[in-house]
């Protein structure tokens, strides 16, 4: 199992700007380095992340092979109700990896 | 003999340079068109997202640091100005790149809900080049910034 790692304000205002982060381990092998034999190792990255706020989309993201190992994230929401933000990233050899945090929004 | 991360020596960081840049002969070997996005298939990239569209300088802001020492890892932030309301926001965020293997480097939906319309990651970069933020509005007017980065130790394709 990838390790992950997410920063949500445990409390925030109503109507307030929340920033979130995330880190997940993965590799993102590009497919363009070549191994020891010169074979060149094939693609194995993440290729999607998305988060939603009780079950509402608040953010997606497309990466290509571009993006560095170990991918980091930081977006903003606006803490619109108490609830959950779950985070789920896809990729490659059927790579799934979900993440939950939760919000009390006074 | 056993070796940690942390005890690498000068040796085997010169080694590696040395396969990293034989990497890089192998692949212009292969073929030097399809090692490389060019500013051409970058176009072609951008022309995917943005259709005939042609994006107006302005707006959006993207930071690099201008000289980066290593290329596998570069702290990249993009914030467009928008005021984020129901009736004008920022639809989508993309990254194109004109010399890494492709032109793609990410490309981002958020809406109103986002508060502000940033977002920040950390990107690759094989070799010092432009980079382009294309921002496009709920009106659907694109908006964009670019960035010259110099790359002192570009994004290795040998295995190290």
């Amino acid at each position: 199992m990838p390790r992950s790692l997410i920063n949500v304000p445990a409390k925030a205002k109503r109507g307030e700007v929340i920033e979130i982060k995330t880190l997940i381990s993965h590799d993102m092998e590009s497919g363009y380095r070549p191994d020891s034999t010169g074979k060149t190792i094939p693609r194995n990255i993440i290729n999607l992340f998305l988060a939603s706020y009780n079950g509402v989309e608040i953010f997606r993201a497309e990466l290509h092979p571009a993006i560095a190992a170990n991918p980091f994230l930081s977006f903003t929401t606006i803490a619109t109700e108490s609830g959950r933000i779950d985070f789920t990233w896809t990729g490659d050899n059927d790579f799934s990896a979900t993440e939950t945090a939760q919000i009390i929004v006074e | 003999m056993k070796k940690g991360d942390s005890d690498r020596t000068r040796r085997d960081f010169i080694d590696g340079a040395i396969r990293c840049a034989g990497g890089a002969g192998l692949l212009l070997m292969v073929g030097a068109s399809t090692a490389r996005a060019t500013p051409e298939s970058m176009l072609a990239a951008m022309k995917k997202v943005i259709g005939d569209a042609a994006p107006r300088k302005g707006k959006v802001k993207l930071e690099l640091p201008p000289l980066v020492e290593n290329g596998n890892s570069v702290t990249t932030m993009v914030s467009v100005e928008s005021p984020m309301t129901a009736e004008n926001y920022v639809k989508s965020i993309h990254v194109f790149n004109e010399k890494n293997p492709q032109p793609n480097v990410i490309g981002v939906r958020l809406g109103p809900r986002a508060g502000r319309a940033t977002f920040s990651t950390r990107i690759r970069l094989a070799d010092s080049q432009k980079i382009i933020a294309i921002a496009e509005m709920s009106d659907g007017s694109f908006w964009s910034d670019e960035t010259d980065v110099i790359v002192t130790m570009a994004a290795c394709v040998e295995v190290l």
